[in-house]
């Protein structure tokens, strides 16, 4: 018997099984990078031991944490990036989204792939039945000159969702009450699986966002087994599904089981400053709010800006809303269909397909005292803005509810009848 | 005589190694590193030791966090555990991370041998969760790349 986590591993290291615990060597079918932890931070120590790439043709970079640039430090790490792309022939998408959005969204992720990340939110990959995990730029240097890591076969914590969600009640909500409970150290650095009804009735792009709040969770790698909707998505976006049958987990492999009912969950709200900090809407209504942010990887994607717009269509917001679509095609989506026009309606300020503000790097941050309700990942101190403004977290139907009030909300008296 | 920092519960990238720096020279980020949460850290000093809680580097896979404190000469983090990434990331930069969970005072004066895992102090000292060895042999060699390089010489 083995979990899904386990069989990806056992055939990245070349062995018929592993056991939680066994250092093993892995083969890496893929490793993407993006502006900030990639050719600025490995470039120099590639030259340093005097190598060079194991495989350009499997190395992918793409860049969004400085995008679109605008001061000194931030131009000159970009064109080094582009610089280091051309000159190692790497596969390289340039200011087209957030890495975790972009890199399926361009058919780089199957089922059963071992795929390492150079950045936290790498668990997303997971939503695709592939086994990817976050690393710094060291040992994503150690990566990129040998295509292989060592990990620590981690155990598997399944998490089971019965029922389904009810409207109003998104992925986000479903994380941010798993954080609350089990802290931001829950996943251990393990393997979660995400299973049960409520989750595979998501979409693609909403199980994405289960899969990369693990970070937040505490795990290494957050899976969600292939179904038909996976393999779908992966051939729509040009990828290969192949075998996607063959990557399911045995059942009752996994020692650590939590049961979670989807129908009764209400939506959440993460104050200031943890995700973990995160209860039902009713207990953070009527806190005063000055801004929405509508962006980043976990809740800027088409379907995130679907929610949003369906709460602000045809109303007016009491706060400055700012929205930054998580890809540049998930943008053009959104206009195709009138998402984007609900916005400019409502005087919203479109920024860029990038990390923006959630990152806090560059100088797009929030200012001195600011509240923000906000769709991102994280609430830390100081991590979006001045160390005294203030992040709570929540879906997009929550931000855009809130942003209608000018205060926390709950987004579902909205949607009656809708 | 160096002395213990003491740091609660989940200490994040983004006060180690603060987003507004992260486009500035590392050296600039290091003297800046959890300023948000503890201005006073700024006089820490070379051979200091930091002593946290659960999940210490929790959030970003940005190694400037851990970097940061090997910058500034702090002679290691000893927190009841550690986020993952994080513990990768340091273990790589050469910075040694142990966990455990003794009982000293913010201030204390404090001595982290790391070769046999324990933390002197005042009341004697506390023995922790030694550094597994092949990751013991980087964090003396100054982590992943001097320990390559080393390896790679030793072929040569």
């Amino acid at each position: 018997m083995a979990t899904l986590a386990e069989k990806i591993i056992a055939r990245a290291a070349g062995r018929q099984f592993v056991s939680p615990g066994e250092i093993v060597t892995c083969r890496v079918d893929l490793a993407m990078i993006h502006d900030s932890g990639g050719p600025r931070r490995v470039a120099p120590i590639l030259r340093r031991l005097g190598t060079g790439l194991w495989d350009r043709d499997k190395v992918v970079l793409i860049s969004d944490h400085y995008v679109p640039g605008g001061d000194e430090a931030s131009d000159g790490i970009l064109q080094l990036t582009r610089e280091w792309a051309k000159a190692q022939g790497v596969i390289f998408h340039d200011a087209q989204g957030i890495c975790h959005v972009v890199l399926p969204e361009r058919g780089h992720l199957a089922p059963g792939m071992l795929v390492v990340g150079g950045d936290s939110h790498s668990p997303t990959g997971g939503a695709f039945g592939a086994y990817m995990f976050g690393v710094g730029a060291t040992e994503m240097a150690g990566v990129l000159a040998t295509g292989e890591i060592w990990l620590k076969v981690p155990e598997t914590i399944r998490i089971e969702w019965q029922g389904r969600l009810s409207p109003g009640v998104v992925a986000k909500d479903m994380m941010l009450a798993l954080i609350g409970a089990m802290g931001m150290d829950g996943g251990r650095y393990q393997a979660v699986e995400y299973g049960g009804e409520g989750v595979f009735a998501l979409s693609m792009q909403e199980r994405m966002t289960l899969a990369n709040m693990t970070a937040e969770l505490g795990g290494q790698a957050g899976l969600i087994a292939p179904d038909e909707v996976t393999a779908e998505f992966v051939a729509a976006a040009g990828g290969t599904p192949g075998d996607w049958q063959a990557w399911q987990g045995d059942p009752g492999a996994a020692k650590e089981r939590h049961v979670w009912n989807a129908a009764s969950l209400a939506p959440q709200v993460a104050a200031p400053h943890s995700p973990a900090n995160s209860a039902p809407v009713g207990d953070a209504e009527g806190e005063a709010l000055d801004i929405a942010y509508i962006g980043a990887c976990t809740g800027a994607k088409y379907e995130d800006l679907k929610a949003a717009a369906a709460i602000l269509r045809g109303r007016k917001p009491r706060m400055q809303v700012l929205v930054a679509p998580a890809s540049a095609r998930d943008q053009a989506r959104a206009e195709a269909d009138g998402i984007m026009a609900v916005f400019e309606e409502a005087g919203a300020e479109i920024l860029p397909n990038a990390c923006g503000i959630c990152a806090g790097y560059g100088t797009a941050r929030l200012g001195a005292d600011v509240r923000c309700i906000s769709t991102t990942a994280r609430n830390f101190k100081g991590r979006m803005g001045d160390a005294s403004s203030r992040v709570w977290l929540a879906s997009p139907y929550t931000a855009a509810a809130s942003a209608v009030e000018g205060r926390i909300a709950d987004p579902r008296p909205y949607l009656e009848g809708a | 005589m160096p002395r213990a920092w003491v740091l609660g519960d989940d200490i994040d990238t983004d006060a180690l190694a603060p987003g507004r720096f992260m486009h500035r020279p590392v050296e600039e980020l290091a003297a800046n590193t959890l300023a948000d949460i503890r201005p006073d850290f700024a006089n820490a000093q070379p051979g200091d030791v930091i002593v946290a809680g659960r999940n210490f580097g929790a959030g970003s896979s940005r190694e400037q966090a851990a970097q940061a404190l090997v910058i500034r000469g702090i002679a290691g983090v000893v927190a009841r555990s550690f986020a993952g990434i994080f513990y990768r990331n340091a273990i790589n930069l050469g910075l040694p991370v142990l966990v455990g969970n003794p009982a000293v005072e913010d201030g204390a004066e404090v001595t982290l041998d790391i070769d046999n895992a324990t933390l002197r102090h005042e009341a004697g000292e506390t023995g922790l969760e030694p550094i597994p060895g092949f990751l013991l042999d980087m964090v003396h060699d100054g982590g992943l790349v001097p320990h390559l390089e080393k390896k790679f010489r030793g072929k040569a």
